[in-house]
């Protein structure tokens, strides 16, 4: 892409792209969900869909901000509602870490978020994505996004 | 003479599908018969379905193709059954094929015949509201896709004159002298499923149904629906124009003894709402008005969606059904209706009058029934018992769906699949002896180039009408790897299924990407497409365009279309990456468990044992039962005793059903096919093995503590009421007041318990029969529905006063004295009761928590188990080989949770016909050269599936023994969780390694690497 969509992309017109992992049994089914009840939401997420928000290794994250990601979301099931017992129990494990590295990179605590969301909540996914998306175009593009990604 | 192994199943609606497939799957040959050119029933008509809204084509579609491609149905279509003889075990069916004039082995289904017929007749698909070809596909994603001419108005045919088809079709198809032919079938059993027939409004001809603006509710589908005739476009008819007010009136043949029609159709009220809801989604400026008896939301997630469709979309719900459609003198109607606040008579002018529309039986039906010998009730509908929905009056002939009473699609699906389980019951001996396995043809070696294929789905107007397909088609071309793109109406239909395999064979495709849907529902079938064309099915990718784009983002067309093309780029990079993968075959525990002893576990356990299975039947009480066991009479004037003494005894005496009672299950472990369970019989351990489980924990009537005064003397629960007309009052009631909705349909509990109606007007019934005392029901909607209409009306003729009250104003019970704001007379009304009933909600039991973390299957917010799928799924969970059946899953009545538990049996029969089973083909496999046999993924693993083991490495000079990781493919499920805890990227979990999803990752920012 041009340079010339870099200054663009500071103005008001501007929308946050942001990576959202789902795991298959829950918060993908949340957000098929929010497309069977048409809770309406911004364009602004791409979903990676995994079978477990465990899966999510901390290096998926950080290459969804190294390609330009504004905010990546890290989704599951409900403690206790994982399909493999135990899997989002050391999603939030390893999230904490990622929270703190995000920290010491100096990016907003605000790109790098976690929620748990079942496969009945299309609504909440479609809040989640309506309150970050929000959240992220007051940030404006996040410091780590490549030169010419819009 | 032997059994036959075979089944006849007669209607291939939704129900006869269901049927067809769980017999198939478990070892049965099936004929299934339909007297119309193509399968789906009146399913296949529906727009949406509620309350889920899910799109009816999108979700019946997928059934369509896997009946149609399974190799042990063979469909018997435009075919009418003229006789039949023989007896249980060994029937011969003789049927009528019509002549189609087309070869359904030349048709290509490609239509061009039928773009050059000039002939039009009314189409039935849109209920008449457009015109079809006299050749013709009776709907565009028909199954099979062949055409038929239409004798009566074609002008070969009946002058001898045109012939263009014939002329046009390059396959030679069109044969003007095909004739009808005989044949004949023989099988061990028959099923009836022959459905419904909308009711047909010139009965009542003060509804004006011959005026072009007044529709029935089956025609408002239509023009609500993508593939309808104004393309889903709220238009009315006599003059496309948009409408502004639109009604609906209620009951138009149903609860209407005068012609004949008592009965409660059971669906049209929630048909109604859903119609208005899709009708405001499509235009928010509409104004509708339902006008209604009573709104008869009384399924799983009704209320919630009748709640919605008034607070959220604006739809009035009027409580008074107009006599008649009037037309002013402008030509303008209107309809007459009182208003109960202000206690009036008012007009409503209309521009739109849609008839709900009853469900009629089917007219062959009584032809049907006549030639089986079959009884029928008042009401048309096969008859047959509580205890017994699934079986009629003739040994060996099953009936389901809406032949045996109205009902809606889950519970349709339910007695679709319960059918089944009787009827391989009773063939249990003859399973596998009449099927063929699919052969899938050999797989093709992948060479290192990929070459992709996409197609993009327009879902009808579901993904078209938002995002710009043709765009997306072509940014797809673009993109490294695609060497062929291209658009479909439904990606899912079966032509598009053919088009697949034939792209797949004629462009030497190696990776295939659909961009339609969501995977969860239909990656299997786009799968199994891959593997009919010699390709690996996991070669298939899935691009997400509808449920995470087009539906969400409804009013940003331009912002959608980038965002598809976004998905379509990370759903091809991802596809550069997929490799075959391959599966393994595991033994299967060939034993049932079931979990609950009441009416539903025990009738699951005895049709699955019937089946030839052993079954462990677990009850956590000590003795069988359930619910049931609390009350005393049914609704059919039986005694309760008289089918739960029966049941239990053949639960008992059955050779194949070992019970435990008293006994929980404590521990879980295993997976499908190969589950190890501990049974906990008071601290006594008993180990079992089984292949499946079914979870049929029942509910419980809420102790209503809290509700009207709950505790104090004389006040009691309709159960509490059973036990007093059983066995005796302490002192015979003089006036009894029955409140409805006593903890239901209120904030805290949302949901309507569906049996609470009926079961107050059997138990008014029985006090007003028994003793000399008067009732009164205190109601917000009286939900009696179905058959059970006539209990209500029996009510009424016996004297027992029906009162309406609304949510916003309960009765207040004061001591003995209650008072009620009766919404006819709109007036307070105090009654003295010295005995109030309060009918309480049925609740899910709180231990259905820990079975919910044992089996890992989700619950619903009112505590009940979620099932699979609203409408097609409703006895299985998503995890394979876990089904649920009974009151586990909703409040039902007796009838509905006996078809729901041989519905699950039938489920638990295929798997348990299987010797073995293959293992899932998305597991993690371990690179022994970069594990450093840590122990990580050992610690990692909830299923223990890796495992260290020594291994001798030879590392250039030095030759050492080290710890490898190695994971059991029969207990790993995909999860991941290893691989992202790995710390030398060892592990890799098959459809979701490092490499695929750093693709998808990359592709998110536009670039797309190509494997090197």
């Amino acid at each position: 892409m041009s340079e010339s969509t870099v200054p663009q992309a500071k103005t008001n017109g501007w929308e946050p792209k942001i990576v959202a992992f789902c795991c298959n049994w829950c918060s993908y089914g949340g957000a098929d969900s929010a497309g069977m009840g048409r809770f309406q939401q911004p364009a602004s997420t791409r979903i990676i869909r995994v079978m477990c928000s465990g899966r999510i290794d901390p290096l998926h994250v950080f290459n969804a901000f190294l390609e330009g990601a504004d905010a990546v979301l890290v989704t599951g099931c409900h403690i206790g509602d994982c399909h493999y017992v135990n899997g989002n129990d050391k999603t939030k494990i390893k999230y904490k870490y990622l929270e703190s590295v995000v920290q010491q990179l100096g990016i907003e605590k605000e790109r790098l978020q976690l929620n748990w969301i079942s496969a009945s909540e299309g609504e909440k996914f479609a809040n989640f994505i309506r309150d970050v998306t929000e959240q992220i175009k007051k940030l404006g593009p996040s410091p780590l996004k490549p030169e010419g990604v819009v | 003479m032997g059994k036959v192994g075979a089944v006849a199943i007669i209607g291939a609606g939704i129900a006869g599908i269901q049927s067809a497939l769980d017999l198939a799957d478990g070892g049965f040959k099936v004929y299934l018969i339909d007297s119309k050119t193509t399968i789906g029933g009146r399913m296949a008509q529906l727009d949406k379905t509620f309350p889920t809204l899910d799109c009816a084509m999108c979700i019946v579609s997928p059934k369509l193709v896997e009946a149609s491609r399974h190799p042990n149905i063979d469909l018997i279509l435009y075919s009418d059954v003229t006789s039949v003889s023989g007896t249980e075990g060994n029937f011969k069916l003789k049927l009528l094929k019509k002549a189609r004039y087309v070869e359904e082995d030349k048709c290509t289904g490609c239509g061009i015949c039928v773009e050059k017929c000039p002939s039009k007749v009314p189409d039935e698909y849109n209920a008449g509201l457009s015109k079809r070809k006299a050749i013709y596909l009776a709907f565009p994603q028909a199954v099979p896709r062949v055409m038929t001419i239409d004798a009566a108005h074609c002008l070969y045919l009946t002058k001898e004159k045109c012939g263009v088809c014939k002329k046009v079709c390059a396959a030679g198809a069109v044969n003007y002298e095909q004739k009808d032919r005989e044949i004949e079938l023989d099988v061990g059993s028959i099923i009836l499923a022959t459905g419904f027939t909308p009711f047909d409004p010139l009965l009542l001809k003060q509804y004006k149904p011959t005026h072009p603006d007044v529709i029935t509710s089956m025609q408002f589908e239509r023009i609500l629906s993508a593939s309808g005739p104004t393309q889903g476009h709220v238009l009315r008819p006599s003059d496309g124009k948009a409408p502004k007010y639109i009604g609906f009136i209620q009951c138009i043949g149903s609860r209407n003894p005068h012609i004949g029609r008592s009965r409660c159709s059971s669906v049209c009220c929630m048909q109604a709402i859903k119609e208005a809801i899709i009708a405001r989604e499509h235009d928010p400026n509409l104004d509708i008005t339902i006008f209604n008896i009573d709104i008869r939301a009384f399924g799983k997630g009704f209320e919630e969606f009748y709640s919605r469709a008034k607070k959220e979309f604006g739809i009035k719900f009027i409580t008074s059904r107009p006599p008649e459609v009037q037309v002013d003198s402008a030509g303008k109607m209107f309809v007459r209706y009182e208003d109960l606040n202000e206690g009036k008579i008012k007009n409503m002018p209309l521009d739109l009058v849609v008839l709900s529309v009853g469900l009629d039986p089917s007219p062959e039906t009584k032809k049907l029934a006549s030639m089986l010998g079959l009884d029928l009730d008042e009401f048309g509908n096969v008859t047959s018992l509580i205890d017994h929905p699934l079986e009629t009056n003739a040994p060996g002939i099953h009936a389901c769906g809406v032949v045996q009473g109205p009902k809606d699609i889950p519970d349709t699906v339910a007695q679709g699949s319960g059918a089944a389980a009787k009827a391989s019951a009773l063939l249990a001996t003859e399973r596998g002896t009449l099927i063929k396995e699919k052969i899938y043809p050999k797989e093709k070696a992948i060479p290192e180039q990929p070459r992709i294929g996409v197609m993009v789905c327009h879902c009808g107007i579901n993904i078209g009408g938002v995002v710009n397909v043709p765009a997306v088609v072509e940014y797809a071309k673009t993109l490294p790897n695609v060497v062929h793109s291209e658009e479909a109406i439904y990606a899912c239909s079966k032509d598009n299924q053919e088009k697949i395999i034939t792209l797949i064979q004629e462009k030497n495709l190696n990776r295939f990407v659909v961009a339609s849907c969501t995977p969860r529902t239909h990656e299997q079938l786009f799968q199994n497409t891959l593997k009919d064309a010699a390709l690996n099915p996991y070669l298939f990718e899935f691009a997400n365009i509808r449920e995470h784009c087009s539906w969400v983002h409804m009013n940003e067309k331009e912002k959608a279309t980038q965002k598809a093309k976004d998905i379509v780029r990370m759903g091809v990079a991802k596809s550069n990456l997929l490799a075959p993968l391959s599966t393994s075959k595991v033994p299967v525990t060939q034993t049932a468990l079931v979990i609950g002893g009441g009416i539903a576990g025990m009738t699951c356990a005895l049709d699955i044992a019937n089946n030839g299975f052993p079954v462990f039947l677990v009850e956590k009480e000590e003795k069988l039962g359930g619910l049931l066991r609390h009350v005393t009479s049914l609704e059919d004037g039986r005694r309760s005793s008289d089918i739960i003494t029966p049941l239990i005894r053949n639960v008992m005496s059955h050779p194949r059903i070992q019970v435990f009672t008293g006994t929980q299950l404590a521990e879980l472990k295993g997976y499908v096919g190969n589950f190890e369970g501990t049974l906990d019989t008071k601290g006594t351990k008993h180990e079992i093995k089984f292949g499946v489980a079914v979870i049929a924990t029942g509910a419980n009537e809420l102790v209503p503590s809290g509700y009207y005064n709950y505790g104090a003397r004389n006040i009691i629960t309709q159960l509490n009421l059973e036990n007093a007309l059983e066995n005796g009052f302490e002192k015979p009631p003089e006036n009894v007041v029955m409140i409805q909705c006593a903890g239901a349909r209120v904030p805290e509990r949302p949901y309507c318990s569906r049996t609470c109606c009926v079961e107050a007007v059997k138990n008014a019934i029985r006090i007003k029969k028994e003793t000399k005392a008067s009732v009164y029901v205190l109601y917000r909607d009286m939900r009696t529905y179905g058959v059970w209409e006539k209990l209500y009306r029996e009510a009424s003729s016996l004297g027992v006063v029906f009162l309406r009250y609304s949510e916003e104003k309960p009765p207040v019970v004061k001591d003995s004295t209650v008072t009620v704001h009766d919404l006819l007379i709109g007036d307070d009304i105090e009654i003295e009761a010295d005995l109030i009933v309060l009918s309480a909600p049925m609740v899910a039991p709180a231990s259905n928590v820990e079975l919910a973390k044992l089996f890992k299957v989700p619950m619903d917010k009112n505590g009940f188990f979620l099932e699979a799928h609203a409408k097609l799924r409703p006895v299985e969970f998503a995890t394979t080989g876990v089904l649920l059946c009974g009151t586990a899953q909703a409040p039902k009545l007796i009838d509905e949770g006996i078809a729901q538990a041989s519905g699950a049996a039938a489920k638990a029969c295929v798997l348990l016909s299987k010797v073995e089973m293959e293992t899932d083909a998305m597991i993690a496999v371990v690179d022994e050269k970069l594990c450093i046999g840590c122990g990580t993924c050992v610690k990692v693993c909830p299923f223990n599936a890796p495992q260290l083991i020594e291994v001798e490495v030879n590392a250039e000079e030095v030759v050492y023994l080290a710890k490898k990781s190695r994971i059991n493919p029969a207990m790993c499920k995909g999860c991941g969780s290893c691989a992202a805890s790995c710390p030398t990227g060892a592990i890799s979990p098959r459809g979701f390694t490092a490499p695929q999803i750093k693709a998808a990752v990359r592709a998110f920012s536009g670039i797309v690497e190509v494997p090197s």
